[in-house]
């Protein structure tokens, strides 16, 4: 296990939140009083967990023997002599369910199952975390209900039909914009109504304290490894910059947990339709004051994205502190660069990104272009998922059907044009 | 106990229950028709003791589909925060008026801002359903100021130490929630909502009143054997949803008034 960096005894900046739950000015815990004891119970519980060490040794054997972690770091040769950076991918899209999102959900459904919590329900956008959280209910014996947008549910069938074949039930919601944001709202509804026997697995690092902490806390695994093997690889040095995608921005609090004590530069890549932190406004949703996309009255505006995982108008607040301290930036990029980047890393690497994680991958190649990272810098992206549930949305929009067809065409083909 | 009273809301309510009356706060949806402020002025005349204007959410984390439904509707007309706090201003209805929205409206636009306008259109209390005791002291500080009563939530959940500090902040009355639940009408009344409303009158003397799945004049009955009075929302919505317009919320409020008045 790789011990959290030494940066001469000062506390870190992605250390413990406030006692009032805060990262800065950001965080907190708006929600019903309804909820507020459940969520005072959830503190204590991984507070306590999570300083006992028997519970942290069951954590990482989960991760290690069942979902393969470590995860390891690739140096991507070939798109690295294309950009003139040197591009190392974290392998998230390797561990099991296909996403960084199984770290965090074999933590919470541990801790739900240390507090005696048989009933577990979730939130999902593209339905990673949804798995997720159905394959760590199966492997821990515990009901498992995922609400997840209808808009979602088409867009993301695949996962959907996972979701089920692991035994949970899925709950589409047909409220508001009918994605992530929603699916959020029914699932805070659910937890109102059943508090006393349902524990919530958050996806993210957002909703009411203490979720953005303990989900950081469960995603951190993935940066202290990799500042670990990217030492290895850069004869003791880190790299000059840490990209991660940022929709809620749990796969970037994770890999930014890694580096945010040492001299690396931490980038977030957010949907231009979904940039809360780009925007700039705080507000208060789902628990918490953040960043958030929002009219002139406060009403909350939805969120346009090619990637339903990051279809979200929030973000967590750590990263609303990480900007206003200048720790870390925010880009953006649009859905026609991601495309371009699912391709690009296709083909030059043979690894197929998730939408999610291809925002980064696009940052870079802009980046790499523009000279805001340097001809011979060195980049970690964080790979967070695989792209298989996004395969058919891709080639549609990608056209490769009609510009590629199959020798003889094949039925598919004609039928896509 | 002996509290210290503050607002005139709470006054006014005081006054009534010594005077034996049981209270009566409806919920409207703000914004909802273009003759919602006459829905208004209809549940005052009906024997409401205060009227909850709701001003419509994209996010209504405490509501259930009826309500949500409302505030969708409202949204959709155009209804903003200023537009209903302007037509209700008109209103003259004689009683309290309380505003009941979520936390972000008030935020976006500032608390001295959102407290003035409060004011200027002779609001006299809100409800955040999701600024919990915790959160809400800037907020309540500015509140006061413009003379703003807040209400805080009790729930079921809540443990008796914290109950106790809730009752000791909150301004015009303790809203105590019957049910684990969002808001939306019952077949039956919780066995919670007795149980909250006995638990708040052990530790306050502050008027108690209870909503959250409180549906008819039945229950409305039976939940202010207890409490001091109750808060009725989605039955009122939904019968304004379904068309019946003043008139209907006349009818009904004027059912539920005579469901509390009645003789015991």
């Amino acid at each position: 296990m790789t011990q959290p960096i030494s940066n001469g005894g000062a506390p870190s900046i992605m250390g413990d939140p406030s006692a009032d739950g805060r990262f800065g000015d950001f965080g907190g815990r708006y929600l019903p009083e309804s909820l507020v004891p459940a969520c005072m119970e959830l503190e204590a519980g991984f507070r306590s967990a999570w300083s006992d060490d028997d519970f942290k040794a069951e954590y990482h054997s989960i991760l290690h023997h069942y979902a393969g972690r470590p995860t390891p770091v690739t140096e991507c040769r070939n798109l690295s002599e294309r950009l003139g950076v040197r591009v190392f991918l974290k392998r998230e899209d390797l561990a099991h369910t296909g996403s960084h999102k199984i770290n965090n959900v074999i933590g919470q459904a541990l801790l739900a199952r240390r507090m005696g919590k048989n009933r577990v329900i979730a939130e999902t956008g593209a339905g990673q975390h949804g798995v997720a959280t159905a394959t760590a209910c199966a492997l821990l014996g515990l009901e498992c209900e995922v609400f997840m947008g209808a808009v979602d549910v088409k867009r993301q069938f695949l996962n959907v039909q996972r979701m089920k074949l692991l035994g949970a039930t899925v709950r589409p919601v047909h409220s508001g914009s009918q994605t992530l944001k929603d699916a959020v709202n029914d699932a805070l509804r659910e937890w109102v109504a059943t508090v006393e026997t349902t524990y919530y697995c958050l996806g993210s690092v957002m909703g009411p304290h203490p979720y953005p902490w303990l989900v950081r806390e469960f995603q951190r695994v993935l940066g202290d490894e990799a500042r670990g093997q990217t030492r290895m690889l850069l004869a003791g040095k880190d790299p000059d910059f840490v990209i991660a995608c940022v929709g809620g921005g749990s796969n970037a609090a994770g890999i930014f947990g890694g580096f945010v004590d040492t001299s690396a530069k931490l980038i977030g890549v957010e949907p231009v339709g979904g940039a809360a932190v780009g925007r700039g406004i705080p507000g208060v949703v789902h628990g918490m004051k953040s960043f958030l996309m929002q009219d002139e009255h406060g009403q909350v505006l939805e969120a346009h994205s090619i990637s339903a995982g990051l279809d979200y108008p929030g973000v967590g607040p750590e990263h609303s502190h990480l900007y206003s301290i200048g720790r870390a930036q925010y880009v953006a990029a649009s859905d026609d660069e991601v495309l371009d980047a699912v391709q690009l890393l296709a083909e030059t690497e043979g690894i197929i990104a998730a939408l999610e994680s291809a925002h980064a991958i696009a940052y870079v190649v802009r980046g790499a272009e523009s000279g805001e990272l340097p001809s011979g810098s060195t980049v970690l992206v964080n790979l967070s998922g695989r792209g298989d549930k996004d395969a058919e949305h891709v080639m549609g929009r990608l056209q490769l059907c009609s510009s590629r067809p199959c020798n003889p065409v094949c039925e598919g083909c004609t039928s896509r044009g | 106990m002996v509290e210290q009273v503050f607002g005139s809301i709470e006054t006014e309510f005081r006054a009534k229950r010594a005077a034996g009356r049981k209270l009566l706060v409806p919920y409207l949806t703000g914004g909802l028709s273009a003759d919602w402020v006459d829905s208004v002025r209809a549940a005052a005349a009906a024997g409401a003791d205060a009227i909850e204007i709701g001003i419509p959410f994209s996010d209504p984390v405490m509501d259930g589909p009826v309500i949500q439904a409302a505030s969708l509707r409202a949204l959709e007309r155009g209804a903003t925060p200023t537009s209903i706090l302007q037509e209700v201003a008109a209103a003259d209805v004689g009683i309290p008026l309380v505003v009941m929205t979520y936390y972000n409206i008030a935020f976006r636009a500032g608390h001295e801002r959102f407290a003035k306008e409060l004011q200027q259109a002779g609001i006299g209390g809100v409800i955040l359903p999701d600024l919990q005791m915790d959160e809400a002291g800037p907020w309540m500080e500015v509140a006061e100021i413009y003379g703003i009563e807040n209400v805080l939530f009790a729930a079921p959940t809540t443990p008796d130490d914290r109950m106790v500090e809730i009752c000791r902040r909150s301004r015009g009355w303790v809203y105590g929630i019957a049910t684990m639940g969002v808001t939306g009408e019952r077949a039956t009344l919780a066995s919670t909502a007795n149980v909250v409303a006995s638990r708040l009158k052990a530790v306050t003397d502050r008027p108690i009143l209870v909503g959250i799945g409180v549906s008819n004049a039945a229950q409305a009955r039976e939940v202010s054997a207890v409490a001091d009075g109750v808060i009725v929302g989605a039955s009122v919505v939904r019968r304004l949803l379904e068309g019946e317009g003043p008139e209907g919320v006349a009818r009904y409020i004027g059912e539920l008034r005579a469901g509390l008045d009645e003789p015991r």
